[in-house]
């Protein structure tokens, strides 16, 4: 009988375990195992070396890319939150009716209904050197010369970032904001809290589950993405998502799966320091 | 007896929208009186201690506290605290923390807000569970956390909005004895919420009954059992029959209803014994229920069976004429 539940519960287990197995720890093998074969120009050589790696680690190119996707994730988490977490409140304390709360929760998913590119691509002819945003601008008097800022830099990539991202990090805080008792707050102003202070003492703390698990969705996308950065930076901006797609388009498999293997350990790294922080099994 | 530094509602009203629920009422909380607020769920009783916590806006009329407008103070400011339902203990802080949040709020220096919690952990015999976080915590013992948390500010007034409901029977019992036992120990007014009349009761020095947006009846605890005004109370705080008579509702209490050869007539419906009583039910011929509780032993006397004619009597003078 024990040896019986034994194999029903493997059994169970089995579907998930296969599809994990075959969509997930394959792949990664794979990736793992091509990182370390050898290419030319025209081959790729399946034997054991350690060059990309000795090639990666060697390149000043290397950190200088890794030192400019640390700091687009990390200004687009900044802002991200910064904006989540005031939309979220705002919903879940600031609406009464339940009614109202959740249809401006799905006016908040609306831009999710085009795709990534053209919501990203739609920002170019506002920004762009004669777009929306500097011909205002100029017509108000605020500049003389349109801005070289707006577009193509920077400042246009952590734009689309920030836009594509943000719902990202409003829906786990609104998650867990909903489900902070309301009484709790009431006990906060009983106990002489301003509303600074429940926000802080109270709001803020019981917050963290969902501002983590928003905080993994926001890295994780902002450090693997490539595309937004090719676009809003007119390819003049790298990062090292785009280190990999580059290598693929030139068929250096080898050199992306490497590139591709130490980006996934950087990522890894970063969600474990932060799960050190914060215990987010209760959300899930 | 006033002494000037009562709690006092002067025409308090709650309304919201087109309903009132609460319409204007008048009361003197005496200082230092454990007073329980009592009524079914709606008519008003936890409103009213929400208004005078200040969680709830008050519509109309005030608040006094030692001679001073409190109606329009923040919760925190009016020398009252609060007992939550639920307790609404803050479940990242543990139990010394959530004492001491409020002081901390005031800007308390740690060591001194420590000392503070300290001593109204010790206050509740919750002294070895300090480092807990509530989570961790009975029931029961989370109630005492919470009653500690809500003294911490030294309130001049305890408000507890049904502080036992969430507890188990056996708990229950314990814990108000424990609830009257700080009272009488800290000599402050405890304002308790409650739509239980035992727990009323066990506890209240003075009973306020609400019922549809008005006080029905307050007074001390004897006084409202035994001279129930209406037939509200009498029905709601138990123990009474209301039965017509010459035109007029009276109430009688159901211990002193006798049983003889000469009086009113009513058929027995049920009987049923409960230990030291019986409690036999009867019908009259008005087709008003009647609850007799008799003692056994003489019940036995001369037992009585459901479908029995019977005859309902009373001392003289054990007849209270209700309020129309």
């Amino acid at each position: 009988m024990l040896k019986n539940r034994h194999i029903q519960g493997w059994l169970q287990a089995s579907p998930l375990t296969l599809i994990l197995i075959g969509f997930l720890i394959l792949p990664i093998i794979t990736i793992v195992v091509v990182s370390f074969w050898q290419a030319t120009e025209f081959s790729i050589i399946p034997a054991f070396s350690l060059e990309n790696y000795q090639f990666l680690f060697g390149s000043p190119v290397t950190y200088k890319v890794f030192f400019a996707t640390f700091k687009y994730a990390l200004i687009t988490w900044a802002m991200t939150l910064a904006i989540g977490f005031t939309v979220a409140y705002y919903l879940a304390f600031h609406i009464r009716s339940q009614t109202m709360q959740i249809a401006l929760f799905l006016l908040c998913t609306i831009p999710f209904w085009t795709s990534n590119i053209i919501r990203m691509i739609s920002w170019i002819p506002f920004l762009g050197r004669n777009g929306i945003a500097n011909s205002a601008l100029q017509s108000w008097g605020i500049i003389d010369q349109p801005l070289e800022w707006l577009l193509y830099s920077d400042f246009s990539v952590i734009l689309a970032f920030v836009h594509l991202y943000t719902l990202f990090m409003v829906v786990p805080i609104f998650n867990t904001m909903t489900r902070i008792d309301h009484s709790l707050i009431e006990a906060a102003r009983d106990n002489g809290a301003s509303g600074f202070q429940t926000l802080i003492h109270v709001i803020f703390p019981l917050t963290k589950p969902g501002i983590m698990i928003g905080t993994i969705f926001v890295l994780t996308l902002v450090m693997g993405d490539f595309i937004t950065v090719r676009f809003m930076s007119g390819s003049q901006k790298a990062n090292v998502g785009r280190l990999i797609s580059n290598d693929i388009a030139l068929l250096q498999y080898p050199s992306a799966a490497a590139t591709a293997v130490i980006l996934l350990i950087t990522v890894l790294i970063v969600i474990g320091i932060l799960l050190r922080f914060v215990d987010i099994r209760k959300e899930l | 007896m006033r002494t000037g530094k009562d709690l006092e509602l002067v025409t308090l009203t709650k309304r919201y929208g087109v309903t009132t629920a609460v319409d204007s009422i008048n009361y003197v909380f005496q200082n230092g009186t454990y007073v329980c607020l009592l009524g079914p769920s709606g008519c008003g009783k936890s409103t009213t201690l929400r208004m005078i916590a200040g969680h709830e806006s008050v519509s109309d009329g005030s608040i006094l506290l030692d001679g001073f407008d409190i109606s329009h103070l923040p919760p925190a400011k009016r020398g009252t605290a609060m007992m939550f339902q639920s307790y609404a203990l803050f479940p990242h802080l543990n139990v010394r923390d959530n004492v001491a949040f409020s002081l901390r709020m005031k800007g308390v220096d740690k060591a001194e807000r420590n000392k503070a919690a300290g001593e109204m952990l010790e206050l509740v015999h919750m002294t070895d569970f300090a480092d807990r976080l509530p989570a961790q915590l009975s029931g029961g013992q989370q109630q005492r956390v919470a009653l500690a948390r809500a003294l911490v500010t030294k309130p001049r007034v305890l408000l507890l909005d049904e502080p036992l409901s969430a507890l188990d029977p056996f708990l229950r019992i314990k814990v108000r004895a424990e609830l009257k036992r700080i009272q009488r120990e800290l000599g402050i007014t405890f304002l308790h919420v409650t739509h239980g009349q035992d727990e009323a009761l066990a506890l209240a020095d003075e009973i306020v009954v609400m019922n549809n947006a008005v006080i029905e009846q307050a007074g001390p605890a004897r006084e409202v059992w035994n001279t129930p005004k209406t037939e509200f109370v009498a029905r709601f705080m138990g123990g009474h029959n209301v039965i017509s008579l010459e035109g007029a509702k009276v109430a009688l209490r159901a211990d002193e209803v006798l049983l003889g050869e000469a009086g009113l007539p009513a058929t027995v419906t049920s009987v049923e014994y409960q230990g030291a009583h019986v409690a036999m039910t009867s019908m009259t011929d008005h087709g008003e229920e009647v609850l007799a509780l008799v003692p056994e032993e003489q019940f036995f006397l001369s037992p009585k069976n459901p479908g029995d004619a019977v005859r309902l009597a009373w001392d003289e003078g054990r007849l209270h004429r209700l309020q129309a």
